[in-house]
């Protein structure tokens, strides 16, 4: 199957999940009751389209990694679908799920440990072709891996072909994991925090490489990541995860720029940013930077931590944590509100209370306000800097 | 991880590994060319009877005026071939047992586990004991499978849990993205990360095979009209040396058996080191030096 | 909340302090030639990658270094200040760190210098309930110290790092990922040493909580006044929250100045590309390149400036000439502010383009073209 969408729009959806859900049973015998579960991912919506790249943004605990492992079909849904090119995919075992895989390949976090330490780059690269029926001799082989190393910029591809991992860098290993991934010829990548692990002057170089590979073979990425400021750099598209649930998505200007999730701020206002520090940042004025406080939880882990998966927070789970929750709030999760320009939020602030459109406790345009003087702080402190 | 230079050269520079190897080694040499080169026949009789170490006998005689030097000659092909045979043999299932066990869990791993437990739980010498009694023929192959039989379980045991571990890792999940099929996984991707485990575990059962085939022998349980070392004790315990003070008789093969032992466990040392680079030896260098850790 | 003393005074000197290692191929020097110093009160941030020498200079500094580590060189300095009293001074002699025999080194631990460690997991007794743990380390090194005094210190601590007294009891495991790290932080501060060295505190923890820790550090640094090495990788943080910061490159130290001055005219340009390797959160969304290349093998450093194969500014010197961390004078020279930088001497930089002898013709005016396009 031809990976080069050769059509002119970028806009078709290749890989669509529908309400996923995932539990994780835990092993304990319960006599009454429930048995227990991690419930690491509740209801999840996404689309992925080619030539696009989606950034899933989440701290760890929000659910991001289990989504990826869904979409890859590493782990079967608790429910939910997941369509490829329209078609739902039902496979449940291991042969059957092949068919799928060519067209969805993942690239994991950790280089050290994703590639195994006994086999040669050569190995590595080889077994997919062969999988999938790409290279069917030795020279042909050959030649496939030559050029995917070629692809990935690690060159001279002779010397890498028959190394072990343990004689690569970092960055390096990375790079053949994603040839390895783009070997079977996806349509779909999956970046599960492809450069967390490395050093940060390398990173760029990566996600610079993904980006290429995005543009020439129409992929559909989707990048994972806890890093918001990467997720703009990269991502045309972020979407925004707590505890298993998704809470705001949209452009990822839009929804970074003009946030509306209070955990969304939340994450942003704590992020490093070097170019607020001279007036509001953290040394400034001696004071904390000026996040909106999360309220003390006063049982559980305390503050400032993702709740417990075994037993969440009812309704939307960052209520015990929002400075603006209301009663509603730990009833039920809210609805998806569309903000207009692809924006959408899961929260109650802006609407969709069940009995009436309830005027939030504090108004929008505040918090619209505050990001806003937020962001003409920050502005003002880089202007006056330079 | 090996640090670049080949495992032979650090087998080579690794003190326990060579003495146990040497050791191990130089039996095997004497159980292919041994036979050939003695000068006497270990079943003949002869006038000396209970001699001790001499000239002409460097091992002593029998009660029967045979000579125990020829006899352990001898015996050392068959103990060995015995020894490492069934240890093979043990180990190839306790690998294929250990490893679908670990790596299918579910149902599979349940009923592998409990099989597992069971033989481990079962006193391995008084069931070897048992069966031996009742098999109906003698001879090596049913030793060999007496052995197997009760010597697989706990490197099965030990691969099942390693397996267990190594399953969560990426490459192992990177495989399954690959498309590998579940066999190809155990197999290629993998047993080659616990094969030090599998040698180890090897190397072990050898040790077991070779002392539970000398304890059966002993015993009067193997096929007593075949030389080997079992044997040469057990026609030296029923004959009284001990009590007729012919310490010779069964010294000699008592010896072979605890240094051929000896050196099998040296070479374990050595494969534990290779496995955990954190036991391994540094050597000292001129300058304040040992082996490179990496730096911060 | 202001700063309730000034304290000023060299609390730490790090004298040209090298380690080695030694490996079958060789000697790796891991830290080369590394000499800074730091005022009381003062944060002072590491910033380095992998192969840096970073963790390993610090550990050399608290003498944590294990065979085949070696420290081959250099001194550190530590003047102790008086206890009693706000009033600063170097009271006391220089106590020589690396020379310190085993009872005095008990001593000085901890009651001088203490550590929080990167993973509190791997710090913390899982056995043991931090509140036993904290009590342990008072009793051990003030065995005059009762058990009830010990345990209202302990309260006390866990208090000052914001974790509820109800928690006293609890088991690590028991505890989240922030939590945990301020228990760690809990017992570095529990005799009141007056240099905490911090080793990536933050960087397994989410940004949140990491945010929370820091303001915490820094309001703990206000009150009681201690100092702090911060190591990490992630120079957006220390720019943040360090007064000065010292960039290290296999092993050297490249740059070293105040945040505002590596913030305002980074001069090294691997501070440069480091800088622009972090995407921003506002303002125009550029196209970023990071650094070509990657941090050096230890085992294989470049000859002459290390950073060299990396740099787009290369001097023909930059091959051979290892380039000594030399002061720079100031653009904009202020007085030193109150936040001043170490040794007095203003922002350094271990580059030859600031060398006039080699670069008669001073240093580009802009960086920034090869980092940015």
């Amino acid at each position: 199957m031809s990976t080069k969408i050769t059509t002119s729009t970028t806009e078709e959806p290749i890989l669509e999940a529908v309400h996923l859900k995932k539990d994780f049973p835990l092993r304990k015998v319960k006599l009454f009751g429930a048995a227990e579960a991690v419930h690491a991912v509740e209801d999840v919506t996404l689309v992925l389209r080619s030539g696009h790249a989606t950034a899933l943004v989440g701290e760890s605990g929000s659910g991001k990694t289990t989504v990826a492992r869904l979409l890859a079909r590493l782990y079967a849904p608790t429910s939910g679908t997941i369509r490829y090119r329209e078609e739902v995919i039902k496979a449940r075992g291991e042969r059957a799920l092949q068919g799928y895989r060519r067209h969805v390949q993942i690239v994991f976090q950790d280089p050290f440990s994703s590639l195994n330490p006994m086999h040669t780059v050569r190995h590595h690269l080889s077994r997919p072709l062969r999988i999938y029926g790409h290279a069917h001799t030795a020279s042909e082989e050959m030649q496939l891996i030559t050029s995917l190393l070629e692809r990935v910029n690690l060159t001279p591809a002779e010397q890498f072909i028959p190394k072990f991992p343990h004689q690569l860098s970092g960055g390096q290993r990375q790079r053949i994991a994603i040839a390895r991934a783009l070997a079977a010829r996806p349509s779909v990548l999956l970046a599960d925090e492809p450069v967390s692990m490395l050093d940060v002057s390398i990173r760029l170089d990566i996600l610079n490489l993904l980006t290429r590979l995005k543009e020439e073979e129409q992929l559909a990425l989707l990048y994972i990541t806890h890093d918001l400021a990467s997720a703009r750099y990269f991502a045309e598209e972020t979407l925004v995860m707590y505890a298993g649930q998704m809470v705001e998505g949209g452009p990822s200007e839009e929804v970074i720029q003009q946030a509306k999730h209070p955990y969304t701020q939340l994450l942003l206002s704590s992020a490093p940013d070097p170019d607020r520090f001279g007036s509001s940042g953290l040394q400034g004025n001696h004071k904390v930077a000026p996040w909106i406080p999360a309220k003390q939880v006063v049982s559980g882990n305390g503050s400032g931590d993702v709740p417990s998966l075994i037993k969440p927070p009812g309704g939307c789970r960052f209520h015990p944590r929002c400075p603006y929750a209301m009663p509603v709030c730990q009833q039920q999760f809210p609805p998806r509100r569309e903000l207009g320009r692809g924006h959408w939020v899961h929260c109650f602030l802006y609407g969709g209370a069940h009995k009436t459109d309830a005027k939030p406790s504090t108004d929008v345009t505040d918090l619209q306000g505050q990001g806003g003087l937020e962001q003409s702080r920050s502005l003002n402190s880089r202007e006056s800097i330079q | 991880m090996r640090e670049g230079r080949t495992v032979g050269s650090w087998l080579a520079a690794n003190g326990k590994v060579t003495f146990g190897l040497s050791i191990v080694f130089f039996f095997i040499v004497v159980a292919l060319v041994g036979p050939l080169l003695i000068r006497q026949s270990p079943t003949a009789f002869s006038a000396d009877v209970l001699q001790p170490p001499s000239a002409a006998h460097w091992l002593g005689t029998t009660q029967t005026g045979q000579d125990v030097f020829a006899q352990v000659i001898v015996g050392t092909r068959v103990s060995l071939l015995l020894g490492f045979g069934a240890g093979l043999l043990a180990t190839i299932v306790s690998v294929i047992v250990g490893l679908t066990a670990g790596y299918f869990g579910g149902l599979v791993d349940d009923v592998l586990s409990l099989l597992i437990n069971v033989f481990l739980v079962i006193p391995a010498i008084p069931l070897a004991i048992i069966m031996a009694a009742y098999l109906p023929f003698r001879g090596p192959l049913p030793m060999a499978i007496i052995v197997t039989i009760t010597g697989w379980a706990w490197g099965a045991r030990v691969l099942r849990a390693q397996t267990l571990s190594m399953r969560k890792r990426d490459f192992v999940e990177a495989a399954r993205a690959s498309g590998e099929s579940r066999l190809r996984i155990v197999f290629v991707e993998i047993l080659p990360n616990e094969i030090a485990i599998v040698a180890a575990g090897l190397v072990g059962t050898v040790i077991y095979a070779i002392l539970a085939q000398v304890g059966l022998e002993f015993l009067g349980l193997g096929d007593v009209t075949t030389i080997s070392w079992g044997t040469i004790f057990y026609w030296a315990q029923n004959n009284e040396a001990l009590l007729l003070g012919a310490w010779w008789w069964f010294l000699a093969p008592g010896c072979c058996v605890a240094l051929l032992g000896a050196g099998l466990a040296f070479i374990n040392f050595g494969i534990d080191e290779l496995a955990n680079p954190r036991l391994r030896e540094e050597r000292k260098l001129k300058q304040p030096a040992q082996a490179k850790k990496e730096a911060a | 909340m202001m700063i309730t003393e000034i304290r000023t005074g060299t609390l730490l000197e790090v004298k040209h302090i090298s380690v080695d290692y030694g490996s079958s191929k060789g000697i790796v020097h891991a830290v080369n030639d590394v000499s800074f110093a730091i005022e009381q009160g003062q944060i002072f941030g590491l910033a380095g990658e992998s192969g840096s020498g970073k963790s390993t200079l610090v550990y050399a500094i608290a003498r944590l270094l294990q065979p085949p580590a070696v420290i081959t060189q250099g001194q550190v300095l530590y003047y102790p200040t008086t206890r009693a009293g706000s009033e600063s001074s170097q009271a006391g002699e220089a106590v020589d760190v690396l020379a310190l025999n085993p009872a005095q080194l008990r001593a000085f631990r901890w009651r001088e210098l203490s550590i929080v460690f990167q993973s509190a997991m791997n710090a913390l007794n899982p056995v043991l309930a931090i509140g036993t743990q904290i009590i342990d380390v008072l009793r051990a090194h003030d065995p005059c110290m009762t058990r009830n005094e010990a345990r209202s210190r302990a309260l006390e601590l866990l208090q000052l790092v914001g974790i509820t007294p109800d928690r006293l009891h609890s088991y690590p495991h028991e505890l989240s990922g922030g939590m945990r790290q301020r228990a760690i932080i809990a017992i570095a501060l529990a005799l009141n040493s007056k240099l905490i060295i911090m080793d990536e505190p933050t960087t397994a923890l989410d940004v949140v909580v990491q945010r929370d820790i820091l303001a915490q550090i820094l309001r703990l640094r206000n009150d009681l006044g201690f100092s702090v090495i911060f190591i990490t990788h992630d120079l957006s943080l220390l720019l943040e929250i360090a007064d000065t910061i010292a960039i290290m490159y296999a092993g050297r130290i490249v740059e070293m100045g105040t945040r505002e001055e590596l913030l305002r005219a980074p001069r090294h340009p691997y501070t440069y590309g480091l800088l622009h390797s972090f995407p921003k959160l506002h303002g125009p969304s550029r196209s970023l390149r990071g650094i070509p290349g990657s941090p050096p093998d230890l085992r294989s450093i470049p000859s002459g400036c290390a950073f060299h194969p990396r740099c787009s500014f290369t001097l023909p010197a930059c091959h051979t000439v290892v380039p000594a961390l030399l002061p720079v004078a100031s653009e904009k020279s202020k007085a030193p502010s109150l936040e001043a930088l170490s040794s007095g001497h203003g922002p350094c930089v271990a580059c030859h383009l600031y060398t006039t002898e080699l670069n008669p013709g001073g240093p580009p005016e802009r960086l920034e073209s090869e980092y940015v396009n």
